[in-house]
């Protein structure tokens, strides 16, 4: 085969290859939505974090507008410290509430983010002061069952 | 008595002979590293072997993966809409496609289609004493024929395993949203918000550019080791498929543990 038509080939092909990795990175991957841009990072305390994980979206009103980035245990209050980074613009008040929700009965757990009113904005570094915790489900069974039970006996006295 | 004693000894011939093999393998990658300036100074060698290697497996890559995701896409709707989330078969898709399928599969094709031929054609040159006579001309056989096929496979392997991920990823979308009705829309966000470029895209381009080397190495090695009669060259073509298998599954297995393990 002559040089020319070979070389034309193999650069169909390298197009091709990249063409590929570019429909993988923009189209199936997140490459260009809220990764690309700036964010910034908020710390909330919350006394028990249920299974969310690094990663896992932030959502305010049900739209994604960040990701939790580190998740850490703090040994001297003993509460678990989680990191939201968030799309830079997208600005919060400082009184934003933070709770950790779970998408459906049996989907993923995400950091919800409800709006408060104070007229200064959340930047890097600030803590969340409001945050509620994960629903555990087995404590709340167990609540459930020992109310029941109570409720069950006080007749009988 | 008289047996066992034999028996041992043979499992310690085997065990020699293969480290024997490793080590030479090993020494053999380090001259091929060497003499792989000629490859890249002479270009054109390279992009021979990009289109022998590369080119010509687009065809059963491109239609496997199309089959593979299309698969994919039936039996993952089924098993999702069990569940009441049809609308995830996206994430599913990309996700098993982009790690694991993409590189393993595409590498696996690749081996077979590839890395055999390579194994053949070197593996009849040196039957033929075609090497020597480089060799007697001063012409380094590993730099003029090794090298640009190593590259050649190491540069196309990659390619193809995103061209494999990609196709695939269409080929679910069509069942899914095409035939199957799933929300297009859905689709494509469920699956954007799932599939990390760094986390997940990135350890797959990784996962095959290691396979690529992998089965290029095995498959240049084999042919240039191969008995030169008409029964080694067909041992050392076997060898490298079986070899080249085996090597693509331990080390996704490897590359998996020390990628994906412990995080979400």
């Amino acid at each position: 085969m002559r040089r020319t038509t070979l070389d034309l080939w193999v650069g169909f092909f390298v197009i091709i290859g990249m063409a590929a990795l570019i429909f993988l990175a923009f189209k199936v991957g997140n490459l260009g939505a809220a990764n690309g841009g700036e964010t910034y990072v908020v710390n909330g305390q919350f006394d028990n974090i249920g299974g969310l994980k690094v990663r896992a979206p932030v959502k305010s009103a049900g739209v994604v507008v960040g990701r939790v980035k580190e998740i850490r245990f703090d040994p001297t209050t003993y509460r678990a410290v989680v990191a939201l980074s968030l799309d830079a613009s997208y600005k919060f008040p400082r009184d934003t509430i933070a709770t950790i929700l779970t998408s459906g009965l049996l989907g993923e757990q995400y950091v919800g983010l409800e709006p408060g009113g104070d007229e200064a904005m959340l930047q890097t570094g600030d803590a969340l002061q409001i945050t509620q915790s994960a629903v555990v489900l087995e404590k709340l069974i167990g609540q459930f069952m020992f109310d029941k039970a109570a409720e069950g006996s006080t007749p009988a006295n | 008595m008289n047996g066992l004693l034999n028996f041992i000894r043979r499992l310690g011939a085997a065990a020699v002979e293969g480290v024997w093999r490793i080590g030479f393998a090993a020494r053999f990658f380090v001259l091929l590293l060497r003499h792989s300036g000629q490859s890249l100074t002479r270009i054109h060698l390279t992009v021979r072997e990009i289109y022998f290697s590369g080119v010509l497996s687009l065809l059963i890559i491109v239609v496997s993966g199309l089959f593979v995701g299309m698969v994919l896409g039936l039996q993952g709707y089924e098993t999702l809409q069990r569940y009441g989330s049809g609308d995830a078969l996206g994430v599913l898709v990309s996700l098993s496609l982009t790690r694991e399928l993409g590189p393993v599969v595409a590498g696996l094709l690749f081996a077979s289609r590839a890395g055999l031929a390579v194994t053949a054609e070197i593996g009849l040159m040196k039957t033929t004493e075609q090497l020597d006579a480089m060799d007697m001309m001063a012409v380094n056989p590993i730099a003029r024929v090794v090298a640009p096929r190593f590259w050649g496979g190491v540069i196309s392997m990659p390619l193809l395993a995103a061209l494999f991920s990609a196709m695939g990823v269409l080929g679910g979308w069509l069942i899914g949203v095409v035939f199957i009705g799933v929300d297009n829309g859905a689709f494509w966000s469920q699956m954007q918000a799932a599939v990390d470029f760094r986390f997940d895209i990135m350890n797959g381009v990784i996962k095959s550019f290691v396979f690529g080397a992998t089965v290029a190495l095995i498959a240049v090695f084999e042919g240039y080791d191969c008995t030169p009669t008409a029964e080694g060259l067909s041992r050392a073509i076997t060898r490298t498929v079986v070899t080249s298998a085996l090597a693509i599954l331990a080390l996704d297995f490897v590359l998996t543990s020390l990628m994906f393990r412990g995080q979400s």
